[in-house]
């Protein structure tokens, strides 16, 4: 039994109720926090393992360049060089000699790519490279024939089979070709099916049936749509593999039903009255959609639409039935030529075993990472923009 | 006859009476019918609507009066499981004819809702939209002569002059109103029809939309939608009163609140119901 209480705002087990509603607000800043914290720890996590590979070690070499060195260029140099300095390199020597035909017969200084031993190893980290060469480097450092310069190959270059070689350009191309695909075939597409469910179709069973079924596919495995874009694109249609032509619709065919369903959520949100007003005035249903509900929608649809392909930029499995995950070392050019796009790249690279190879897939997500969030600075921007208060 | 309520008594005797015959028809109703799916709201609504004059339709909730409003130019078209029988003709002219199409009938006949509805865009276009795209007049300065006409005519020109690139929906709700009637005038109609047009407005609003409606007689045949008696003998020439989706009783606006024929009229209109 409660004790008599001679307090006027007294309420049974007041405190009780005060303890549980603290304790549920205290569960909830917890789940935030803990939230947070996995995101912190991965940006962090991905960003020290990452921010190396934007760096690259180069060794100060002279070569007496002469006829042999065209013909052989691993002979330009002596053995203990051709230990530290990267295949690549020499082996692009004789194009860089070619281009420059004065230098024959005379003696240049070159600052040439250092392998990706040699490179793990200046930036202090594990390394395959032996003593001896450790030495030789050490004595080149002190030299001051070492330095680490900004990786600019990482950034223009295709995917090698040479860790200090490769680079993400190819893959960026190969993504924005594909998002180029990507967005004209699904955002017209999407957009004006919404339209025509939203504004025109007649309220049945049918289209209520095809409702449901839009929005169970926004909900399916993404590699089942890369079986599908195999099966047709591919297969049927005789699509060229691995292009951006292919990925792209493979993507679109995935980004589709979210278009659809953020479009008509967009769509449904304008207010009824505007169309009374304008069926009031004698105007024709497009007329009342294209100037007076799409403006208003527009935001909304536009905000869905580059989330939607913001996350067909990000995706891989579809890609992967498609074949756009081969090695390509060079850029395309067209959107039928082989191509691979940045996550492609990515689980490439973290299949590999250099260690050259795996501060290159974090540099890679990075990059993925800056792309995914200008993308969506986009959104915000042009939702910004349409947004008008009315 | 005993009136209740004094204050429609004396706003009929102080109309000036000039409701004499020589009327002629603008809107003839024959026998409408009107069903909801298997509910039918309308039942044989015969009716004369007169030109240039504003006829009130009055009723309690839910008998039917906004939605015979609505088949006058055909906005009962946009809901699906909708049904219309019978005849409505605009000077003779029957509306619901199969080669008649919606879009001219609206055009016609222009339609003002409760709530202010301006479209998302600047004064200027909320008027000049529709006249544009129905070719009554090229852009330039023919549509600028146009926008001010409408917005004159809506009594709203000197208020919103030197800020006609401003969006509508920053106008207070009555100039919103206001301007849903200047982009309904600007399409040129014979018919406005207003369905509870000041019911979302303040007194002072309403008032001036009020003495508007009275000018706009001069030039269109008025009906209007109201749940306020008061408004109805303020401005009305004709009243129909609406029950249950039947037409109860309809007569020049004086005979209908002095000396209502039927005894659900005289209940409603006393208070006793509604």
């Amino acid at each position: 039994m409660q004790e008599k209480n001679d307090n006027y705002f007294y309420i049974p087990q007041i405190k009780r109720r005060n303890q549980k509603a603290a304790i549920f607000k205290g569960l909830t800043i917890f789940s935030i926090v803990f939230s947070i914290s996995f995101l912190v720890f991965f940006l962090v996590d991905i960003v020290r393992s990452g921010y190396p590979a934007f760096q690259q070690t180069y060794i100060k070499i002279e070569v007496k360049i002469n006829d042999e060195v065209v013909e052989n260029p691993y002979g330009a140099v002596n053995g203990k060089q051709l230990k530290v300095i990267s295949r690549a390199w020499l082996r692009d020597l004789p194009n860089l000699i070619k281009a420059n035909p004065t230098w024959l017969n005379s003696t240049q200084t070159f600052w040439a790519l250092a392998n990706s031993e040699v490179d793990q190893y200046i930036k202090g980290k594990e390394s395959r490279t032996s003593a001896r060469d450790r030495a030789y480097v050490d004595e080149l450092k002190e030299q001051g024939n070492v330095v680490l310069k900004f990786n600019t190959l990482f950034l223009l270059s295709g995917d090698s089979k040479i860790p200090e070689n490769s680079g993400i350009y190819s893959a960026i191309i190969g993504s924005l070709l594909t998002m180029i695909v990507t967005i004209l075939i699904a955002f017209p597409i999407g957009v004006m099916t919404a339209i025509y469910l939203e504004e025109f179709a007649p309220e049945n069973k049918l289209t209520h049936i095809i409702e449901v079924n839009i929005n169970n596919l926004a909900a399916i495995p993404s590699i089942l749509f890369g079986l599908l874009g195999l099966a047709i694109f591919i297969n049927f249609f005789g699509v060229p593999r691995s292009s951006p032509l292919v990925g792209g619709m493979t993507l679109a065919l995935m980004s589709l039903p979210v278009i659809i369903v953020s479009s008509k959520a967009a769509l449904k949100s304008v207010p009824a009255s505007i169309r009374q007003a304008g069926f009031g005035l004698g105007l024709t249903k497009w007329q009342i959609v294209r100037d007076h509900v799409l403006p208003v929608a527009m935001p909304g649809i536009l905000t869905g639409s580059i989330i939607s392909i913001a996350r067909a930029i990000g995706e891989t499995a579809p890609l992967i039935i498609v074949g756009m995950i081969a090695f390509v070392p060079d850029a395309a050019t067209s959107f039928s030529d082989a191509a691979t796009v940045l996550p492609a790249q990515i689980f490439t690279w973290a299949g590999m075993p250099e260690k050259a190879y795996l501060e290159r897939t974090a540099a890679a997500i990075i990059v993925l990472l800056v792309l995914l969030l200008s993308l969506n600075a986009v959104a915000i921007y042009l939702r910004k923009k349409f947004e008008r208060k009315w | 006859m005993k009136m209740e309520n004094g204050f429609i008594l004396t706003t009929m005797m102080d109309r000036e009476e000039s409701n004499a015959a020589k009327e002629t028809v603008k809107i003839e109703v024959k026998n409408l019918n009107l069903f909801y799916g298997e509910k039918q709201a309308l039942n044989s609504i015969n009716m004369d609507i007169y030109t240039k004059k504003i006829t009130a339709l009055i009723g309690p909730s839910g008998c039917g009066k906004s939605t015979f409003l609505r088949c006058i130019n055909r906005m009962n078209d946009l809901v699906q499981s909708c049904r219309v029988e019978g005849y409505i003709g605009i000077d003779g002219h029957d509306i619901y004819d199969k080669d008649i199409d919606v879009v001219a009938v609206r055009k016609r006949v222009g339609m003002v809702f409760q709530q202010p509805n301006p479209f998302p865009k600047s004064i200027y276009e909320n008027v000049a939209y529709a006249p544009l795209m129905h070719d009554i007049v090229k852009k330039g300065k023919e549509c600028d002569e146009l926008v001010e006409r409408a917005l004159r005519g809506a009594n709203l020109w000197e208020e919103v002059k030197d800020k006609l690139k401003d969006p509508g929906t920053a106008l207070s709700g009555g100039q919103q109103q206001r301007l849903c009637i200047a982009r309904a005038i600007a399409v040129e109609p014979d018919v406005i029809l207003m369905d509870e047009p000041t019911s979302a407005l303040d007194p002072i609003s309403t008032e001036k939309i009020e003495n508007l409606m009275l000018d706009l007689k001069k030039n269109y045949t008025i009906v209007i939608v109201t749940h306020n008696m008061q408004q109805a003998a303020r401005i009305a020439d004709y009243t129909a009163f609406f029950h249950m989706g039947n037409l109860i009783e309809y007569s020049d606006a004086k005979t209908l609140f002095v000396n209502p024929k039927e005894k659900k009229t005289e209940d409603y209109i006393t208070g006793r119901f509604g």
